[in-house]
């Protein structure tokens, strides 16, 4: 089916399923522990041998040697398989770090070696055995001293988030040459780690030539190309199977090192192998979201109307890399006539710079809404209404082109309301209650929608249920629940009677896990499968599929009215069909819009940061389903919060490598830091994103809340941190004495 | 994790004497510590002696006055004690600060004097420690230090012992006592039990090889406020930036103790005269010497500024 | 090899095995009880909590061979799919998941935090310490940091556990 107009009325409209906030079906099992993640998986693949992966201890340079010896003589080894047993493997299409073979070493705590053995214990202190010898070769590990050398680059991070090298519309440097009231400030953000709860793993199997791998993978069928890629075999020899993923946030796009070495060491132990990437290890094997220095120039008028706004954003990472899209939003969140965006590559000999959660967006919106934060207090408005004056309802670049829905002024205005915003002082530092400092801080949100071509199948048994196939996968997102609540309605059958299968690259191909193009996307794919199940049941029933309603397990048309099931025969009937779409993206900006809303105190001794309470009001088209979208939306507020205050991987730039790389040395929120969090989302629907009228939301949580926090401390202190994250010693020094 | 042996050991100088007779011999009571560096083989124990089922595990009273506390005692208990909650303050609230409750129900009395260092350079292999392996050099000087010591640091070493209980024991004067292989008893006084890193950092405590603590005894109440803040970037379950117990007396006068400073609980006694004068005198006399990096000589204002938090509460 | 005996989930199971094996690893992979998570198996998330003896512990932190004879509760022992534990419902009632992944660890502690309230262990957030600790949203997240939920649900999970504690039991 192809989505290429507008949508009109049609059964998902009915809302009798959809657009409810039904529990999760998945909950049950997520509860009890006996949802099967990769690595839990007894019940596949006989004899599983455990496998235990080694990091390379250097950042930059070569192996020279590995002495495996003893390692190969430890009790219970079956095979040790090294680096420099082979060349260097194939690199997946999305992969820019090389994830295993050869002796260079690009990043520290590459994978040089797995060690296969019959318990975990046995592996891990065989794999300590292998005696390696470097030759260490100098690095680029300072983003800010690499400054200089940086080239512009274009990039897109496939997820709705893009720039060119450079973006001019008018004449930026004159306009703001002219405007009455500049801003020309530099904030920068650290790198950060996903962190996400369950580590990279994998069970590989091999059956002659056929390659299964039970893994935890966001995109099913970018990781079956990419591994088979990488092995050098064909795709359709490779299977890829994550029905459960303990969190990804971006982590868990691409393939790494986790399947590729099970898959090698099963190869080598005659054995399936399973293995996880140790939780020291993955802040630095993996990927990372990288570092950005941005620059930020505001001119507007005395009445507070933008005229020009420009926004840089330099970024590091490996040889083949790309560069943060930090600048993208800008290029869409406020009008003005004159209008520039750039980004800069620096090359880095640190770990792989990738996505995570929001890529561009996150980082790229608390540089920004900070600077905005600053520009209305220069122009002496209200924050919020600098926000205002300067909406559009069109691209900036190109006005012809509108917004398909932008209701950022309401989110803005219903969140001031609901959240006091008028009881905020606009002189910071006012209040306070006993040691601490209060103030209150607001952001807008913006994220990209995007839509992606995906694919559903859907079959209808004898019995009236409804069995969905498809390969996406669910996160945390809630996918099972909102594709269950999509084939019900379309089908008129009540949630207990769908079932869905996921993440298997058996499965029809979806949109996957990524962009927070997955809900929309994925339920539009299984939209479309199930009108072609409509239309085959009807043809069976000999209905007329337009005039055919399914409704409470029935078909009816006229005074006819049939059991669905009964349509199914003996042999059930299978539709399958994929969702894809026409040019309406291009025609229509389709974005997602939040007001977000964050009071905090600031310890007037210690500089400290507590977040009080928070508020998104977001406008992002029909909630398929209330409860797990505010789910995804708390979440990401979570996240941003870290961002703000306290995640940073700390880098040593002599070593070059991220110093604090475990769940102790990288903090991460933990309960006492979030307060209960409020979302409330606008009544939109979007007929120019798809059939569904929905719109992505599990990242429009992140983007712009942690500009939120650093406001609300400006609010409260006084002091502008410009530089991510706002952690005690940089207010210290500037606190107020005390008695 | 290398192989190991293990025991149980049936009373304490029998353990003392299994440790004795076996090189390479550690115990093992919560294990918190121990495993997770064991699994990193930053401790590589051939035997491993099991001290928890000793009978360790009461808090009584001394003849003085004051408290003994089993080295088994989980801080858990130690902290819900209510002896401790009513005389001790500081201490409860030490260890409450500490961890999380998962960790603080397992983690002993002993083993949280024992803890070692979170310096992220001994915790990752790859990387010269010369308290993980004596004479490798110190990756951590020069590197990334914001957590690091800023007094009574070496050339060798500048980690800081992670304890926030060993900080309030030290305000308190805490006395530890141990048995050793040849079922001798012996009392250290907690100022004299953490050493500082010096030419060998490996060498953490007074302990001898072999040597059994057995319990910790806490002299008769100091009254006063007790306040223990400890300041870290996330609200919970993190190591301190700097931490502050403090016994404070009607008169100004009083105690003051630091962590997340310098590789042992760090306490002048002399400096505490100018407690009365207020917390920036107190915090230079006591932070004398210091020499921070550039990343982390934010705890000298840190640790002056909680000071003065500290007291402005208890004067109310 | 080494031999112990655990009652796990009210079960007598003997196991044999590597004294280095943590009673996470027994769990999972011996007994193939795999709700008790490994996510950094350095007692640095939450994600293996356990009850062992009644007590909430991280189970990657301790050997199994130092439990010899002792009463575990898991995840599986507290409910079923089909019957699940009032704090298993309310988890699922408040969305007070996603990825699922830290969840048995954060609904074993929030058992074990109603207890600890109970039972008057104070915390870091109690204001008097010589008084019972009250049961307040702030006193159910400081004792429910040990668990670290990355997907960000704490909200929900303070609500869940608010609805089970103020349930007449």
């Amino acid at each position: 089916m192809k989505f290429d107009t507008p949508a009109t009325s049609n059964p998902i409209d009915q809302l009798r399923v959809v657009g409810q906030p039904v529990d999760r079906i998945d909950g049950p099992l997520k509860t009890t522990g006996t949802a099967p993640y990769a690595y839990e998986r007894h019940d596949v693949a006989r004899d599983q041998a455990y496998g235990y992966v080694l990091g390379a201890g250097i950042g930059k340079g070569r192996v020279a040697a590995m002495d495996t010896a003893a390692a190969k003589a430890a009790p219970g080894v079956i095979a040790v398989v090294t680096t420099l047993d082979m060349p260097r493997l194939g690199k997946g299409e999305m992969n820019t770090a090389f994830l295993f073979g050869g002796a260079e070493i690009q990043h520290y705590h590459q994978a040089i070696a797995v060690v296969v053995a019959e318990s975990f214990e046995q592996a891990r202190d065989a794999a300590a055995m292998i005696r390696t010898r470097y030759v260490r070769e100098p690095g680029r590990f300072d983003l800010a001293a690499e400054a200089p050398k940086a080239q512009l680059a274009s990039a897109d991070s496939g997820e709705g988030s893009g720039a060119p090298q450079e973006d001019r519309t008018g004449d930026f440097e004159g306009a703001f040459a002219q405007a009455a009231v500049t801003l020309d400030e530099t904030y920068s953000t650290p790198d950060e780690s996903h962190a996400m709860m369950e580590p990279h793993a994998t069970i590989a199997a091999w059956e002659g030539e056929k390659l299964t791998v039970w893994t935890s993978s966001q995109m099913i069928a970018w990781g079956r190309r990419d591994l088979a890629k990488t092995l050098g075999i064909p795709a359709e020899n490779v299977r890829f199977d994550s029905p459960y993923i303990g969190g990804g946030f971006g982590g868990k796009l691409f393939l790494r090192a986790d399947a590729v070495l099970a898959a090698l060491g099963a190869k080598a132990a005659g054995r399936s192998v399973k293995l996880a990437l140790t939780r020291p290890l993955i802040a630095n094997n993996t990927t990372h979201r990288p570092a950005t220095i941005q620059r930020i120039r505001i001119g507007a008028g005395r009445d507070g109307r933008i005229t020009a706004i420009a926004h840089e954003s330099l970024s590091g990472d490996l040889p083949e890399g790309q560069p943060e899209t930090a600048v993208s939003q800008t290029r869409l969140l406020y009008a003005g006539a004159n209008r520039l965006t750039a980004l800069r590559l620096a090359v880095l000999d640190l770990p792989e710079g990738n996505s995570m959660r929001a890529p561009g967006e996150a980082p790229g919106l608390m540089a920004l809404e900070m600077a905005m934060d600053e520009m209305a207090e220069r122009l002496g408005m209200d924050p919020i209404d600098f926000r205002i004056v300067n909406d559009t309802q069109v691209d900036p670049e190109h006005a012809e082109r509108p917004f398909s829905q932008r209701q950022l002024v309401q989110c803005l205005r219903i969140g001031a309301e609901r959240f006091g915003w008028n009881r905020r002082s606009a002189t910071p530092g006012q209040r306070r209650e006993g040691q601490w400092l209060v103030g209150l801080g607001m952001a807008a949100g913006f994220r990209n929608n995007l839509v992606m071509k995906s694919g559903a199948r859907v079959r209808l048994h004898g019995n009236g249920a409804v069995t969905v196939e498809t390969d996406m996968t669910d996160i945390g997102t809630g996918s099972y629940t909102i594709i269950a609540q999509t084939a019900a309605e379309m089908m008129g059958l009540p949630l207990e009677k769908v079932t869905v299968r996921l993440g298997d690259s058996d499965f029809p191909v979806s949109s996957g896990s990524g962009g927070q193009f997955g809900g929309n996307s994925s339920t539009a794919g299984v939209y479309a499968a199930c009108v072609k199940l409509r239309e085959a049941v009807a043809r069976r029933l000999g209905f007329n599929s337009a005039e055919a309603r399914f409704e409470g397990g029935q078909v009816r048309a006229g005074n006819r009215s049939v059991p669905l099931g009964q349509a199914a025969g003996e042999a059930g009937l299978t539709a399958e069909d994929q969702m894809e779409y026409g040019d309406l993206a291009e025609r229509y900006q389709q974005s997602t819009f939040a007001g977000h809303f964050v009071e905090v105190a600031v310890h007037a001794a210690t500089g400290e940061t507590r977040v009080r309470r928070m508020l998104a009001v977001c406008a992002a088209g029909r909630i398929l389903n209330p409860k797990s979208a505010r789910s995804q939306v708390i979440g990401a507020m979570t996240m941003g919060v870290g961002a703000a205050l306290m995640e940073e991987l700390a880098v040593d730039k002599r070593h070059g490598f991220f110093v604090n790389h475990d769940l102790a040395g990288y903090e991460v929120p933990v309960h006492a830091d979030i307060p209960h969090q409020e979302v409330i989302f606008l009544d939109e629907t979007d007929p120019i994103s798809s059939p569904m009228k929905a719109k992505g939301v599990g990242e429009l949580g992140i983007c712009g809340v942690g500009a939120a926090v650093a406001n609300a401390v400006y609010n409260a202190t006084g002091l502008r941190v410009r530089d991510y994250p706002i952690t005690l010693d940089k207010l210290l020094d500037r606190l107020p004495e005390l008695a | 994790m290398r192989p190991f042996t293990y025991e149980r050991a049936a009373s304490p100088a029998d353990a003392a004497r299994a440790a004795s007779r076996q090189p390479g011999a550690r115990f093992i009571a919560g294990g918190t510590n121990l495993l997770d560096l064991m699994k990193l083989q930053i401790e590589t124990p051939a035997h491993l002696i099991d001290v928890n089922r000793l009978g360790l595990d009461r808090i009584e009273p001394t003849p003085e006055g004051g408290l003994r506390i089993g080295a088994l005692v989980r801080n858990t208990d130690l902290a819900a004690d209510a002896r401790v909650r009513h005389d001790y303050g500081v201490l409860a609230r030490a260890l409450l600060a500490g961890a999380s409750g998962q960790l603080r129900n397992k983690a002993t009395t002993a083993g949280n004097l024992l803890q070692r260092t979170r310096c992220p350079y001994f915790y990752d292999t790859a990387q010269p420690c010369n308290k993980r392996q004596p004479g490798s050099g110190c990756a951590a000087i020069g590197g990334v230090t914001r957590q690091l010591a800023v007094i009574g640091a070496s050339e060798a070493c500048i980690a800081t012992h992670p304890s926030d209980m060993a900080v309030a024991m030290r305000a308190l004067d805490a006395v530890v006592e141990t048995v050793r292989a040849d079922g001798a008893t012996r009392r250290i006084p907690i100022a004299e039990f953490h050493r500082l890193p010096g030419e060998t950092p490996h060498v953490e405590t007074a302990l001898e090889a072999g040597e059994l603590i057995t319990a910790v005894t806490l002299p008769p109440p100091l009254g006063g406020h007790h306040a223990y803040r400890k300041v870290r970037d996330r609200a919970s379950y993190a190591f301190a930036l700097v931490s502050v117990a403090a016994v404070v007396q009607r008169d100004g006068s009083g105690r003051v103790a630091l962590g997340g400073v310098a590789h042992r609980p760090w306490r002048v006694e002399a400096a505490e005269a100018e407690l009365p004068r207020g917390a920036k005198r107190a915090m230079a006399a006591i932070l004398d010497g210091a020499r921070p990096t550039h990343e982390n000589a934010f705890k000298l204002t840190l640790a002056e500024r909680t000071l003065a938090s500290v007291l402005a509460e208890a004067r109310g | 090899m080494s031999r112990v005996t655990l009652r796990v989930n009210g079960e007598e199971r003997s196991l044999e095995l590597d004294p280095r094996t943590t009673l996470l690893d027994a769990l999972r992979e011996q007994l193939q009880l795999t709700g008790s998570k490994k996510g950094c198996d350095h007692g640095q998330c939450g994600a293996c909590t356990v009850m062992v003896e009644g007590r909430r512990i991280y189970s990657c932190l301790t050997l199994a061979v130092m439990h010899d004879g002792e009463a575990v509760t898991t995840i599986e022992g507290l409910g079923r799919p089909d019957a699940l534990h009032p704090m298993q419902a309310a988890f699922v009632k408040h969305d007070g998941y996603q990825c699922g992944y830290c969840t048995p660890g954060q609904i074993c502690a929030s058992v074990a935090t109603l207890q600890e309230i109970e039972a008057g262990i104070p915390s870091h957030v109690t204001a008097d310490l010589t008084a019972a600790p009250q049961l307040t949203a702030e006193e159910i997240r400081e004792r429910m940091s040990g668990n670290i939920c990355r997907c960000g649900a704490y909200s929900n999970i303070v609500e869940a556990i608010t609805e089970v504690a103020g349930r007449p039991a």
